[in-house]
């Protein structure tokens, strides 16, 4: 692999492992298949800013064309033995596995993060998400009950059919597997569509893995989110709809799907607190530094996570000495090359969101938050054109809009609080529930405010780890569903009850 | 003192709306939250997004009624907005994402003057 001493090369010049096509098509029944109008949209790098590749520009006769081939092998996909299954499963693992610096590369030239971390968490979450549902689906069981001595309910799981997916630009090929493995696990032919900021690894993703799945069972159909994406929510054909974004789509997929009473599944995203209770200073000791590094995890991904910790609450008693610490911790994150190994944070996904994020600068600003760290752009010479911001710390109040909005940058805003019922007010004092961290030394804090917290998924003295097998989802406004652990295979599913009676004696009734 | 607007929109976001409108029809906002492009106001064809008892309007830019949902508003109806657009490619159903540009909400606080001219929002209860 290309790996100099600097990094890994850029994509699209001599000696990189990545040389991108100047034009891609859509996946849509194991064919590569330009879009019926014959359009095609730039794709630019947030890294330096520049175009390096052209996408299909899709409307409503690619998704219907899709969905169709999608129908054709619907009967055959979902009666293919689970162990048939499983094993394609893994070897689309195993693909993931043996092409990781290259889906990693491109992850980073198409959506911004730093290498360091598509090498070691996309790619081989990735990976293991499918081992995990190849797994699961050879050792699950259907249900039988006696209701009587004569009659007895069996439980059938069915796969839905054809489901429609829409993809998030955060964590392009992860998010795209999140949706897809548990799909295709449960038995269904998928139609998936590739957020327009980030579509290009996936469609790398289906090349190499195009020989495993029979045709029609994996679609890929590109293109903008008032054609392609509308198109695909408001389809009448597709059996079950799934979204990941914000609320005002969700609501949107909702209405659409309301009109053709189909399921919805939604992660709408949140507002994540990040709550350190002052034994975490008990002693200097090796979990202090690790609670530390917990703050800090407000940076992953350049804060372009569902779950970015962007709300620190930490207990008055120790809020200077804490916040010392972890602006010392902030200040050695390493901004840079997104191709330079050591680097950690890089570009924000795309110009309109780094905008939104300096706008949010200005707000907390304006509100009379305190910068405590950054607050700025960071002007990466490395990559001029790029869209970098600095880390950034706030000190204000719940009540401010950077405490209750999702900035979707590497932002967090910190406040403090006196005791658990504060704690507890503010730390829920939100309109979403997706995410929280709970740091204490105490193990009964540990359970009984982890339990009163109104979110789908408290880190308890860790954060940021999405391991398959625990469920992802929201509380409130955060969304309906959850993602990961083989409970998701059941949003995928229905149900079939068959009812059997052995009693050769008619009812009496008539 | 006059009534003091909740949303305004900028000479360069009026242009888009016009390009839209002129292509799609009537227009209407709803200010969005939440993840990925959250906190960005979506641009859909008048009545395409149904709104009901759980919205407030809170105003017109540029004749488009702008819409928020009543919850999130209770958190934002301390400052202004300002409807704005700036390049980049977003995600979403918004109707300018094919455009390779995106609306964008700039705010401030009101002043404690304005607090008390506010023009009052509309709720359908």
């Amino acid at each position: 692999m290309s790996v100099t001493l600097a990094g890994y090369k850029k994509p699209n010049t001599e000696g990189s492992v990545l040389q991108f096509k100047k034009q891609y098509e859509n996946f849509i029944g194991g064919e590569w298949v330009p879009p019926a109008g014959g359009e095609y949209f730039d794709n630019p790098s947030p890294v330096d800013g520049k175009v390096f590749t052209r996408i299909p520009r899709s409307k409503k006769k690619d998704i219907e064309l899709a969905v169709k081939k999608a129908h054709a092998v619907k009967e055959r996909w979902g009666n293919t033995p689970a162990a048939k299954r499983s094993r394609m499963l893994l070897k689309i693992a195993d693909v993931l596995d043996k092409n990781r610096e290259l889906l990693a590369l491109s992850e980073t030239w198409d959506n911004g993060k730093p290498i360091r971390e598509s090498l070691a968490a996309d790619l081989p979450l990735a990976s293991d998400h499918f081992r995990y549902f190849a797994g699961v689906i050879r050792a699950e069981e259907g249900g039988m009950s006696e209701i009587d001595a004569k009659t007895l309910a069996m439980h059938v799981k069915e796969p839905i059919g054809v489901v429609g997916q829409i993809i998030p630009w955060n964590f392009p090929l992860l998010m795209a597997v999140w949706k897809m493995a548990p799909a295709l696990a449960a038995g269904n032919c998928v139609v998936l569509k590739p957020a327009e900021q980030t579509p290009v690894t996936v469609l790398l993703f289906a090349e190499l893995i195009a020989d495993i799945l029979p045709p029609g069972v994996l679609n890929i159909v590109n293109g903008f989110g008032p054609e392609a994406g509308q198109a695909l929510a408001t389809c009448p054909d597709i059996g079950k709809i799934a979204f990941t974004g914000e609320t005002t789509t969700g609501r949107l997929i909702m209405q659409f799907a309301s009109e053709n009473i189909k399921p919805v599944t939604l992660e709408l995203g949140g507002k994540s607190p990040n709550i350190f209770t002052e034994s975490v200073m008990a002693k200097k000791d090796s979990f202090f530094d690790k609670a530390v590094e917990g703050f800090t995890m407000f940076a992953l991904n350049q804060g372009e996570v569902c779950t970015c910790p962007s709300r620190a609450l930490i207990q008055e008693s120790i809020y200077d000495e804490f916040m010392e610490k972890a602006i010392e911790r902030v200040r050695n994150i390493k901004l840079g090359d997104p191709l330079d190994p050591t680097t950690m944070m890089g570009a924000q996904a795309s110009e309109d969101q780094f905008q939104k994020i300096l706008s949010y600068f200005d707000i907390g600003k304006k509100e009379g938050a305190k910068v405590l760290y950054g607050g700025d752009v960071f002007k990466n010479e490395h990559h001029p054109g790029g869209f970098y911001v600095q880390p950034t710390i706030f000190e204000g109040n719940n009540k401010m809009r950077i405490f209750q909005e999702e900035i979707f940058g590497p932002v967090v805003s910190v406040t403090t609080f006196k005791d658990e019922e504060e704690l507890l007010e503010i730390a829920n004092d939100s309109l979403y529930g997706l995410g929280a961290g709970l740091w204490t030394r105490d193990t009964h804090q540990a359970y009984q405010i982890a339990r009163k917290i109104e979110a789908g998924r408290v880190w308890v003295n860790c954060y940021h780890n999405y391991p398959a097998h625990a469920a992802f989802g929201g509380y409130k406004q955060s969304g309906i569903g959850r993602e990961n652990h083989k409970m998701m295979l059941d949003h995928y599913r229905q149900t079939k009850n068959i009812l059997v009676s052995y009693d050769q004696n008619p009812t009496g009734l008539f | 003192m006059e009534r003091v607007p909740r949303v305004l929109v900028t000479d360069e976001a009026q242009k888009v709306i016009d390009q839209l409108r002129g292509e799609h029809g009537e227009l209407m906002f709803h200010q969005s939250g939440g993840c990925c492009d959250g906190s960005s106001p979506m641009c859909f064809r008048q009545g395409e997004f149904r709104t009901g008892i759980s919205d407030v309007l809170l105003g017109e830019v540029h004749g488009c009624p702008f819409y928020m949902s009543r919850s999130q508003f209770a958190y934002w109806e301390h400052t202004q907005l300002t409807v704005d657009i700036t390049k980049g490619r977003g995600a979403s159903f918004s109707l300018e994402i094919p455009l390779g540009v995106r609306f964008l909400i700039r705010s401030r606080p009101f002043t404690a003057e304005e607090e008390k001219a506010l023009t009052p929002v509309e709720t359908m209860m």
